[in-house]
């Protein structure tokens, strides 16, 4: 059921979309070359949708950014977050990578694309290296303070019952840092999602920002919010998916299912 | 789980040696040509890049020249967010009614990753100061609204009773009370949009920029100027060190002022 709240929302997105079309196409106050109609953004959709832009169809250029998005992160939690449990269980290990973290970190993922572009090119490499910058150190911070929050009895007890090294790392310490490390995934989709978009308009070959890049270079603004559209959309997909993942992961844990 | 501490000389030890390592392993790689020197300069040459670029141009401008005028696109875009996301949060927290009608447009734009403004921000704004503003702006936002209104929503209700008992009128509540009580929320939101904003910076400049820091590692990179790129990102780390060191500081003694834990 829609209470008063959810009344008074949609009459907002209603009277925002009546705003649109009544600055654009009814009163011609905004000009269609600064922002599109609804008409120019419906014509939009459907050319890039049946015939295609830039070079695919809308579905082709989606695919290729959620690919690198997700393997992008793949990668980051794949290295991120065994460095981050190591970090957490030694403090020699904790002691030696901090001072490289400190460097490092102040350095936003985006300042990496033009040095990933000269190492690897305008494919697909290059992105996911930033996007891999963009998620690794969230990844390895929240896996380290994950550790560092695990109750001592716990370990102690494992170690009582002479628990070997290896089932130590795999049934112990990443299951009780998993809250953590969703927390840490969840802060850098989005920095991926703007690493990706930034890298994208700066240089590729295909891509929702290539479609954003050409379509700025064409003033095309329907294609533009076509594009502006297709990324918060799938922005938002991939962390309700991320929330999916996290919530069969987590179940056996009450706090990650509120 | 709290391994044991090490001794403080043995903390530095690790820590010099780690630090060794990283700039040793750079240092070999570009010395001994197993990746090209073109590609991976040595850390020397970034550093002596760096201290060039302090008194020579490139790209048309001097380092400090360039983000001098990436500087001022930030204040201006970060200065911006603030002024109209702090109050529109303060007032979200107050009037129900703003609530509901703002929230579910703000929840539609939220995923809607920055740099997507990018294009529009050129149509609109131009390459000269207006789109990099728009572009930081959608940035250092988000946080600046959602800060302010969650520390207004959730001031203590004793505070806001006794006010009403006492007549409080509305601009007076929003003033005397939901600020005042906010105001820790609102710095801690203003640190994320400062850190939050400086990476839009770089982004904008990246793409829709004639001068700036980005806009130099942009031209660097596409003459192959590998240092000049890597002595960018450095000055680009600094300077984003240097505002969240000030912010926290900042934010530390205001919570010290206000009796709180630091």
């Amino acid at each position: 059921m829609i209470g008063r709240r959810g009344w008074v929302g949609l009459g907002s997105v209603a009277a925002v979309l009546l705003l649109w079309f009544g600055l654009t196409t009814a009163t011609g106050l905004v000009s269609p070359g600064r922002f599109p109609s609804p008409a120019d953004f419906w014509l939009s959709l459907n050319q890039i949708a049946s015939r295609g832009y830039a070079g695919g169809g809308l579905a082709a250029h989606a695919f290729q950014s959620v690919k690198l998005v997700v393997m992008g992160f793949l990668v980051a939690i794949a290295t991120g977050v065994p460095l981050g449990l190591w970090m957490g269980w030694d403090r020699r290990a904790e002691a030696a990578i901090n001072p490289i973290f400190l460097i490092i970190r102040p350095i936003p993922p985006l300042a990496w694309i033009p040095l990933a572009i000269l190492w690897l090119g305008l494919g697909d490499g290059a992105k996911i290296m930033v996007i891999w910058f963009a998620a690794f150190v969230p990844s390895v911070i929240n896996s380290f303070a994950g550790v560092r929050n695990i109750d001592r009895p716990i370990i102690e007890a494992a170690q009582m019952l002479g628990t070997p090294r290896w089932r130590m790392v795999t049934e112990i310490i990443a299951p009780a840092a998993a809250p953590m490390i969703f927390t840490g995934l969840r802060l850098s989709l989005q920095a991926s999602w703007t690493t990706l978009v930034a890298a994208e308009l700066v240089g590729a070959l295909a891509g929702i920002g290539f479609v954003l890049n050409m379509a700025q270079q064409d003033i095309y603004p329907g294609m533009i919010l076509v594009g502006m559209v297709t990324v918060g959309v799938l922005g938002w997909a991939t962390t309700y998916a991320l929330g999916l993942a996290e919530r069969r992961a987590l179940a056996w844990n009450v706090a990650g299912r509120d | 789980m709290q391994p044991i501490p090490l001794r403080i000389s043995e903390k530095w030890a690790w820590g010099a040696l780690g630090l060794c390592g990283f700039i040793g392993v750079w240092a070999a790689l570009s010395a001994f040509g197993i990746v090209p020197r073109q590609f991976l300069p040595s850390p020397l040459d970034v550093l002596g890049r760096f201290v060039h670029l302090l008194s020579n141009p490139f790209a048309g401008a001097t380092l400090p020249q360039h983000l001098a005028s990436s500087f001022q696109r930030y204040a201006y875009g970060v200065l911006l967010a603030a002024f109209i996301g702090v109050p529109l949060g303060l007032l979200m927290g107050w009037f129900r009614w703003l609530d509901d009608v703002v929230t579910p447009l703000f929840d539609g734009l939220r995923f809607i990753a920055p740099i997507a403004w990018v294009p529009f921000a050129a149509l609109w704004f131009g390459v000269g100061i207006g789109g990099p503003i728009l572009i930081i702006f959608a940035g250092a936002f988000p946080p600046c609204l959602i800060n302010a209104y969650r520390g207004a929503r959730f001031v203590e209700p004793r505070l806001i009773e006794a006010a009403r008992m006492l007549g409080t009128g509305n601009t007076r509540m929003i003033l005397e009370i939901l600020l005042p009580a906010a105001t820790p929320s609102i710095v801690s939101g203003l640190r994320v949009s400062a850190g939050l904003g400086w990476q839009s910076l770089v982004g904008a400049e990246l793409i829709v920029a004639a001068a700036g820091v980005g806009f130099m590692m942009v031209q660097a990179q596409a003459n192959v100027a590998t240092p000049t790129v890597m002595a960018g990102m450095v000055a680009i780390g600094l300077v984003g060190m240097a505002i969240d060191v000030m912010l926290r500081q900042g934010e530390a003694w205001l919570r010290r002022r206000r009796g709180l834990q630091a």
